[in-house]
């Protein structure tokens, strides 16, 4: 009797010290992670201010007017034609052209990929697509470039008239890179619809189509919507495999098969051959800076998008 | 009769469009490969590429990806944990988490090539770590950290409620709860999401285009001296990688076998994406079984 009761005296310290230990013990786990949560911050402020002070320095420094950097349609950085001008808006209607065909492209095959695989044949149809989307959104975008380079500009090519490279060329490849992204916000936002709402519609008797055209479709809209923003924003952010099929032409084209180029694209090639500080050097930081704030109100939709799903 | 035709017209497009998916990844991958895969071979993997004649490999290149991938990783790992974490367990619902969340929202979707640049501007140029697998490795952290933080807080937040509670009912402390109850049952599906973000460490090639570097030194693998130049293993040397790699030789190759070099580049990257996806999920299940006590209660 005595030994038992001896025991757990034994076995605990004493309070106060035990006490002491679990502060020591909170205050390095609560330091440990806050100074991590701190560097986030402070590595997002530090890229905002960077590209922010590099890209606005075009028009404050440098005199470029806001106006014809924006608006204006003539780049010649270097001055080959007398005075270099700086006129972005080939490249902002190269980037917002490829990421709205792409998503254009894209949509109706993510759709219709997360319906198959959620309403359709929910069983075998997620084990056999879901590995296709993760797959997919794996490949390098290097090697999206290298097959758009080999197969898809040939195709293009051939079958219409024009070089291959361009903004059709550009907006395949980016389709088949953002079909992931789209498809598996689609498939979250479908399977956790509630039960109800589709049995309802079947004990009214409407058809399966019936059901997702009038019923799941409508309710998982906005999801849907986000999904294609999210898409939209990695496409336009997208340098390399896009850099590599458009052909990079500073003017607007006149054609889908016409070569032209993106706001990346033109970074990608040109910031190697620059010397930092001069004016040209900082007209690609202020491109930077349009898609910095391109992502912005890419974030801010997608936020705007979600609130109104909550409701 | 009209609504059944229109049902069966419509799921017959949905499977089409779904089958087509699958039919352009079956296409993708085996275009890779058909192209690539004869292309492999031991001295391809080992030997250093030709800028003018043929018969270059990618021996540098490979070696590059995989030091910068562990270099990656070890700098991300540990801080996005903590991050993840503090999200997870310590981030109280409100106006401050909310702007974290933010934070990590809008950091995830900064296109690759606006961190490559600040890269440039801040740790190539200010700090003056130059051109090399450092500066490489620190955008990499930048652009794989939110991932990283939002992995572990999803696998810190489902680890069932009880877990916790049987902690707290031990009188133990909450960082002692989280390091030692929380951790080893999140840790299968951390290592899970880790090794499937790694595998897009692999094929980024635009944020890496300005910090680690279009080119590498001549390398001799017998110097293992950290700081030699030639040694493979200096972090401070400039390191092109795979991706890289690719992306340089189809834009301004001019090797007489660049097509081929490139198809056999590409192939290699696809089947290290594989090997990692494969990784994961084995990885992921192993770790679940020897982690939890799943396999000591039965």
């Amino acid at each position: 009797m005595k030994a038992i009761d001896e025991r757990p005296v034994q076995a605990q310290p004493a309070p106060a010290k035990r006490l002491k230990k679990h502060h020591a013990e909170d205050l390095v786990g609560r330091s440990y992670t806050s100074i991590c949560v701190a560097l986030l911050i402070v590595i997002i402020i530090s890229i905002v201010y960077f590209v922010a002070s590099k890209g606005l320095a075009t028009f404050i420094r440098d005199g470029v007017s806001l106006g014809d950097f924006l608006f204006g349609t003539t780049w010649d950085p270097e001055g080959n034609q007398g005075e270099p001008v700086f006129g972005v808006l080939p490249f902002i209607f190269g980037s917002f052209a490829t990421s709205l065909l792409a998503a254009l492209i894209a949509s109706p095959l993510s759709i219709c990929a997360s319906l198959f695989m959620t309403e359709i044949v929910p069983g075998w149809g997620k084990k056999l697509l879901q590995p296709v989307i993760e797959l997919l959104a794996g490949i390098p975008s290097v090697v999206y470039g290298f097959i758009g380079l080999t197969v898809v500009v040939p195709f293009l090519r051939d079958v219409f008239p024009g070089q291959g490279i361009g903004i059709a060329a550009g907006a395949l490849v980016l389709s088949v890179m953002i079909l992931p992204t789209i498809t598996s916000v689609a498939v979250d936002a479908l399977s956790s619809l509630p039960r109800g709402l589709k049995e309802s519609s079947f004990a009214l008797g409407a058809t399966r189509w019936q059901t997702i055209s009038r019923v799941i479709l409508p309710t998982v809209l906005p999801s849907i919507l986000t999904g294609i923003v999210l898409g939209m924003a990695r496409a336009f952010g997208e340098a390399l495999a896009v850099q590599m099929v458009i052909g990079n032409a500073p003017h607007i084209p006149r054609s889908l098969f016409e070569s032209a180029s993106t706001l990346t694209s033109v970074i990608t090639l040109d910031m190697g051959n620059t010397v930092m500080g001069t004016v040209h050097s900082n007209a690609l930081w202020s491109m930077a800076l349009a898609l910095m704030f391109m992502t912005f109100i890419f974030v801010v939709i997608v936020r705007l998008l979600e609130r109104r799903h909550r409701i | 009769m009209k609504a059944k035709l229109t049902d069966k017209i419509a799921t017959f497009f949905i499977v089409a469009f779904a089958l087509l998916i699958v039919a352009v990844l079956a296409g993708l991958i085996g275009f890779i490969l058909v192209r690539g895969l004869n292309h492999i071979s031991w001295s391809f993997l080992t030997s250093a590429p030709q800028t003018i004649r043929a018969g270059g490999g990618i021996g540098p290149q490979l070696f590059n990806s995989l030091f910068l991938l562990v270099l990656t990783l070890i700098i991300t790992i540990p801080l996005g944990l903590g991050a993840g974490i503090y999200m997870a367990e310590y981030a109280k619902p409100g106006k401050i988490t909310g702007a974290i969340r933010l934070v990590v929202e809008v950091l995830s979707s900064f296109p690759s090539i606006v961190v490559g640049l600040f890269g440039l501007l801040l740790i190539v140029n200010t700090f003056g770590f130059g051109f090399s697998l450092f500066s490489g490795a620190l955008v990499l952290t930048i652009f794989n950290l939110p991932l990283m933080v939002r992995i572990t807080e999803q696998a810190f937040r489902s680890v069932p409620k009880e877990q916790k509670e049987a902690g707290l009912a031990l009188g133990l402390s909450k960082w002692k709860i989280i390091s030692s109850v929380l951790f080893p049952v999140a840790l299968p599906s951390i290592v899970t999401g880790t090794v499937l973000a790694a595998g897009r460490v692999f094929g980024e090639a635009a944020a890496l285009l300005f910090t680690a570097g279009m080119s590498t030194p001549r390398l001799d693998f017998t110097n293992w001296n950290p700081l030699s130049p030639t040694s493979p293993i200096n972090p401070f040397r400039p390191a092109e990688t795979l991706a890289v790699h690719i992306w340089k030789i189809n834009s301004e190759g001019i090797a007489p076998d660049a097509a081929q070099i490139a198809a056999g580049a590409s192939a290699v990257l696809v089947i290290l994406v594989l090997v990692f996806n494969l990784l994961a999920r084995w990885l992921g299940g192993v770790l679940y079984k020897a982690m939890t006590a799943s396999k000591r209660m039965g």
